[in-house]
């Protein structure tokens, strides 16, 4: 071997080290909270309300006050965000107002949890009246979610092959017939990818609930949307640092039932691409 | 005629969408500095600006958001320095080294870091990181700055290395073929040419990993301890512009000074992402050119 040859064996190696420094903690995180959480999970804490402070019964408000709010959620984000992608990729034209928009897309992105957090507390809560609400929360959740389903839904309808929308209009449907008939069904797979995608990231979002709608402690099911719930990530958090003597294996099994269920989306969201891409016709 | 009516209708929902996404952040910005400028109103900016303590329940209270701000930077300049060069070395492996049935496993792996709630990694860095640190610096307390970074570092990866990798290999194959040719190994390949080429697209990596760190809220308000001081060590607790805004909300009340002084922190953190935002937009265009 020359010297380049082992320089290269060198430079890799240590490359594939640092891969595997970062790998490792990934599968020893998961193992960690499988380990400790799956012992305390039974039928009980899954559907069972929180007794004694906390320390004793399940977490099923906590189950259902996250489960509404991704439903909430997805009812305002996702024809919003689909609707601004068709926008974007199938109207606007390359102008400064279209510019905007892309540069909004980007920086609504970027905006930290929290201040969305702030934003929903003025707004829905204090201006609007709602409350802290599950329609408030949903709202919040909503416009933080935005921008991923927009960009997910963006590159589905890009990647629908323009001859699509050639053939339509040659046939002489008008722009919104190609789009509802020879493009959006088409691009359908992308945008449900995406969406759940989105949607396990709201599931998981501590800080935009923070004031807009989770409870420290209502161990009954919510009657009307302008309920307060309590959430799983938010009941974490207070599990784990607000209430003291709490048992450890609860704070586990909360932290892998909420793991859990980002995971089963992330999977339903894995499952829809592979289905989706076996059918595709381009 | 029904359909042209029809048709005009769900167009004007369409471009309203559109139009839509300016008008959430023009109002996110708005209502930031609304209940921000009514601070003012009572405070003096320089105070809050150039302030060095922030001790809102004193009598009279302080809202300086130095200390805040330099948590936030602290935290944020240890977090990158730990994970940009994994992220970026990982990237490189993941796009020009590893195998293809390795590297979907790799990527996979990737995304599934990316998927773990925040407050998960919260959880673990107060029962297991925090605990670790202590014993192996010898610390009072191992909820500090240190341990924020760590979960930070981590939670960046996704970020960093997903963006990284595509600027890797959105470099074009005729620079490869190029170097192959006059007899460059691949490591000089990919040191020498593929690297530098990716630079922008890896500079924005960069700068959106900085953004997702810097507005990261519950890590940071479990495990760094909440003491907002001027930060001295890495190594002590502090507390970030984030974690003040997520922890004393709560607490103040509606309409008081405390209450406006939490969105002007909000504010500043508002100012601070959109700047890196637009930053690592010009790269990212800059990339794909």
């Amino acid at each position: 071997m020359n010297r380049a040859k082992i320089r290269q064996h060198v430079a890799f190696s240590v490359l594939g080290a640092v891969t595997l420094l970062i790998v490792a903690p990934i599968l020893l995180v998961i193992l960690y909270i499988v380990i400790n959480g799956a012992g305390a999970i039974s039928w009980e804490f899954l559907t069972a309300a929180p007794r004694q402070g906390m320390k004793a019964g399940g977490i099923f408000p906590a189950i259902v006050g996250t489960v509404l709010l991704v439903i909430g959620t997805m009812l305002f984000s996702l024809p919003l965000g689909v609707l601004a992608a068709v926008y974007l990729v199938e109207y606007a034209s390359d102008d400064l107002l279209t510019r905007m928009v892309k540069l909004s897309v980007v920086n609504l992105s970027g905006i930290p949890s929290i201040v969305y957090g702030l934003f929903g507390f003025t707004v829905f809560v204090l201006l609007l009246h709602l409350g802290t609400s599950i329609l408030a929360g949903s709202l919040t959740l909503a416009i933080m979610s935005l921008p991923v389903i927009i960009t997910a839904s963006k590159e589905a309808l890009e990647s629908v092959p323009f001859t699509y929308r050639e053939i339509s209009f040659s046939l002489g449907a008008s722009r919104w017939q190609t789009v509802r008939y020879c493009v959006l069904p088409y691009a359908i797979p992308g945008i449900l990818t995406g969406t759940v995608l989105s949607l396990s990231r709201a599931a998981g979002e501590t800080a935009p609930i923070l004031f807009t709608v989770a409870a420290f402690y209502l161990p009954r099911l919510p009657h009307s949307v302008f309920d307060q719930v309590m959430a799983l990530p938010y009941h974490l958090y207070v599990i784990s640092t607000q209430v003291p003597n709490i048992p450890i294996e609860i704070s586990f099994a909360t932290a892998l039932v909420l793991v859990g269920l980002v995971f089963l989306m992330n999977l339903v969201s894995i499952i829809l691409r592979a289905h989706f891409r076996k059918k595709r016709l381009w | 005629m029904p359909r042209k009516i029809s048709e005009f209708v769900i167009e004007l929902c369409i471009k309203l969408s559109g139009y839509a996404v300016i008008v959430f952040v023009f109002l996110v910005f708005l209502f930031l500095l609304r209940d921000s400028l009514s601070l003012f109103r009572h405070y003096p900016l320089r105070d809050f600006l150039f302030g060095k303590e922030w001790l809102p329940i004193s009598d009279p209270p302080k809202f300086g958001v130095i200390p805040l701000l330099l948590g936030s930077i602290y935290v944020t300049i240890w977090a990158i320095l730990i994970c940009v060069p994994l992220g970026v070395g990982a990237a490189m492996f993941i796009s020009e080294v590893a195998p293809k049935p390795l590297k979907h496993v790799l990527k996979s792996l990737v995304e599934i870091l990316a998927s773990i709630p925040s407050v998960v990694l919260g959880f673990l860095g107060i029962i297991w990181l925090g605990p670790v640190l202590r014993n192996v610096f010898g610390l009072a307390t191992g909820m500090c700055g240190l341990a924020g970074s760590l979960l930070l570092a981590f939670m960046a990866l996704p970020t960093i290395i997903s963006i990284s990798e595509d600027a890797l290999a959105g470099v074009p194959r005729t620079y490869r073929e190029a170097a192959f040719g006059l007899g460059a190994t691949r490591w000089q390949t990919l040191w020498r040419i593929i690297l530098p080429s990716a630079s922008s697209g890896i500079l924005a990596a960069v700068m959106l990993g900085v953004g997702r760190v810097v507005g990261e809220t519950m890590v940071v308000m479990m495990v760094t301890g909440n003491a907002p001081v001027m930060p001295g060590s890495i190594l002590k607790p502090l507390r970030t512009l984030t974690a003040t805004i997520a922890g004393e909300m709560g607490e103040t009340v509606g309409g008081s000074e405390h209450y406006f002084a939490l969105f002007a922190v909000g504010l500043v953190l508002f100012a601070i992402t959109f700047s890196i935002n637009f930053i690592a937009d010009l790269f990212l265009r800059k990339a794909r050119k």
